[in-house]
């Protein structure tokens, strides 16, 4: 993987997890996490439901609040303060599962909301941006259609153009590919393979193998809120150390 | 056979739907005439119109007298005497309101009608709407009250349907984002937003409406600090307010509850502001989630402005009472009433049609 050594040139961590722990209650999700993320890095992480691994990312844009440790954010740590969470918000770009887009607005307005609204973008500028990144994503011709009107395959790619919208640094991805059929798969992949290589930081929870294996820097694996095993794609696929990480991609694998 | 030898999927041809389920004798047999329980639901309805309706036909429409004085309408003692709504029609719009300042009423109703109609014509969009009809509250109760260079008429004197649409409009344009207020903080993380936010609303929800109106008439008036004096009138639409919101805001609450989490986690995760995302994302999709029960509070409202009767006031009901009373035109109560049935039902179903207008205006409206 050439992406790896590439950027290991540049030594500042995007992201930094020290220590970091959460609990839902008295259920301890998160355990002991550390992680470093270099920019332009690109990282998958997997693991059976329930492990923790969309807590993780959803901990690095704020939406879910962490109890125990410190997350940098460019250096930055994430604290209550309401302007420091929304400033690296605009930073960290997140692609949902279930897609989230705004169903009462045209593709194009769910695109420009963001850039106009916390951006203070002029209209022009910010339709401008849009129908260009709805190109990128090659759905430039449904921008006046509503959300409902479009295919799961398309709405993930408006929600991926509309996270592109803010010029993030780093993109989060939560099982993006997990609601859909499987034939709309693949477009969604193609368009996230794209992003990759145009050197964007990236997080991606998915239990797509074959893209883990292909376009990722890292693959990290995750069982009852640690981190057991992280390694290149190649070594981690062909040889895991930890029996967990074996038996679950025996499971993945096997069936 | 192309598609077995080279193994191509070719799909068939969409077919159009059999034909077979129209023409109107079926429509007939399926909505009036499915199975003995309709038929015989449908044959007591055309039964019970044919006996009632000839009847009121006559009395309404044929034998009507629609022009002529009292000695006219005593000739004909079996049709409608009409023009004694004609004779009494000054009194049923504006009640007692000054002769010589009605002519405000007539302006007040041109431009009120001209707002509406380019509302539902679409011609007043976004901001410029918020604001035309977020002014109607003000410019009405100065065009009636008088006061910056317009003679000064008091309340007392204000009445008939005037008064019940002026208490109707004010209190569905205030009460809505009051309601809506207290449907976002009942809504919110903050307990003392909360518990503030319930309290009221059930505290209101939990008392008639005719003992908020007396408790707006008769005891406000003692809470209030000496020397502090709001008219009668104004009270009872403050009562009225403050009822209809807490019943808007529960509504509301039914549409902000229907937002999936996800919307609020979307716009949180693109930037946008707690403030910005209700007002930009979760607002507008709840309520249109929420409109039909919103529009049947406004109609509710409407309807319930005929209770301010009880404390003196002499809206658009009040007036047809009174003027069944006339010594000089007795025993035309079944006319007066009749029209006053009439005007609520043509404005409550217009409101209605306007409702469902606007369901069949959203592109992404389920009902379609």
């Amino acid at each position: 993987m050439t992406g790896l050594l590439l950027n290991t040139s540049s030594n500042n961590n995007v992201i930094e997890f020290d220590r970091v722990n959460k609990w839902y209650g008295d259920f301890h999700v998160l355990k002991e996490i550390n992680l470093s993320v270099k920019k332009g890095e690109r990282i998958v992480i997997c693991g059976p439901s329930g492990s923790g691994k969309s807590t993780l990312i959803r901990c690095i844009n704020a939406l879910e609040e962490h109890q125990g440790g410190h997350i940098l954010i460019n250096g930055v740590q994430l604290d209550e303060q309401e302007k420091s969470v929304m400033a690296i918000r605009r930073e960290i770009g997140m692609v949902f599962q279930q897609f989230n887009l705004f169903p009462h607005m045209t593709i194009l307005e769910n695109l420009c909301l963001a850039p106009i609204w916390a951006n203070h973008l002029p209209e022009i500028d910010a339709q401008a941006l849009a129908k260009k990144l709805l190109k990128r994503v090659g759905i430039e011709d449904q921008a006046a259609k509503y959300p409902g009107q479009l295919s799961g395959g398309q709405q993930q790619r408006v929600a991926i153009a509309r996270a592109l919208c803010m010029n993030p640094k780093v993109l989060l991805f939560d099982e993006p590919t997990s609601a859909l059929d499987p034939e709309m798969i693949k477009e969604v992949l193609d368009v996230m393979t794209e992003l990759a290589e145009s050197g964007i930081t990236m997080i991606c929870v998915t239990h797509e193998m074959g893209f883990a294996r292909s376009v990722a820097d890292r693959v990290i694996f995750m069982d009852g809120g640690e981190i057991v095993e992280e390694n290149d794609p190649e070594t981690f696929f062909k040889h895991p150390k930890m029996d967990r990480t074996q038996k679950f991609l025996g499971q993945l694998i096997g069936h | 056979m192309n598609n077995s030898q080279n193994n191509i999927f070719h799909p068939r041809p969409s077919l159009p739907a059999p034909r077979h389920s129209k023409g109107a004798l079926h429509w007939v047999k399926t909505n009036l005439f499915n199975g003995w329980f309709n038929s015989i639901l449908t044959l007591l309805a055309v039964a019970l119109v044919s006996f009632t309706l000839p009847g009121f036909i006559q009395w309404a429409f044929i034998k009507a007298v629609w022009v002529g004085d009292t000695e006219v309408c005593k000739l004909s003692d079996d049709g409608a005497c009409w023009s004694f709504i004609d004779a009494k029609f000054r009194v049923l719009m504006v009640g007692v309101y000054p002769e010589s300042e009605s002519w405000r009423a007539v302006v007040g109703t041109a431009i009120f009608g001209a707002i509406i109609v380019a509302t539902v014509a679409n011609w007043l969009t976004g901001k410029v709407l918020l604001v035309a009809w977020l002014l109607v509250p003000v410019f009405g109760y100065f065009l009636i009250g008088g006061g910056f260079g317009l003679k000064e008429v008091d309340p007392s004197l204000w009445g008939g349907l005037m008064l019940s649409v002026l208490l109707a409009t004010v209190g569905i344009i205030v009460s809505i984002p009051v309601g809506i207020l207290l449907a976002l903080g009942r809504f919110s993380g903050t307990p003392m937003i909360k518990a503030l936010s319930i309290a009221v609303i059930e505290l209101v929800r939990g008392v008639p409406l005719i003992t908020i109106l007396f408790m707006a008439s008769v005891m406000m008036p003692l809470f209030l600090p000496p020397g502090f004096i709001i008219d009668n009138m104004l009270r009872i639409q403050i009562g009225m307010i403050i009822f209809s919101s807490a019943y808007i805001a529960e509504v509301v609450r039914g549409g902000l509850n229907a937002i999936p989490k996800g919307q609020f986690e979307a716009a949180s995760s693109l930037g946008i502001s707690y403030l910005k995302a209700i007002w930009l994302i979760i607002l507008p999709q709840a309520l249109r989630h929420v409109l039909p029960p919103l529009i049947g509070r406004c109609i509710a409202l409407f309807k319930d402005t005929s209770l301010v009767i009880v404390v003196g006031l002499l809206d658009f009901l009040g007036m047809i009472k009174n003027s069944s009373l006339d010594s000089q035109w007795l025993g035309y109560e079944t006319e007066a009433y009749v029209f006053g049935a009439f005007v609520y039902w043509v404005i409550c179903y217009s409101l209605s049609r306007y409702g469902a207008l606007l369901e069949a205006r959203d592109p992404t409206s389920h009902s379609k």
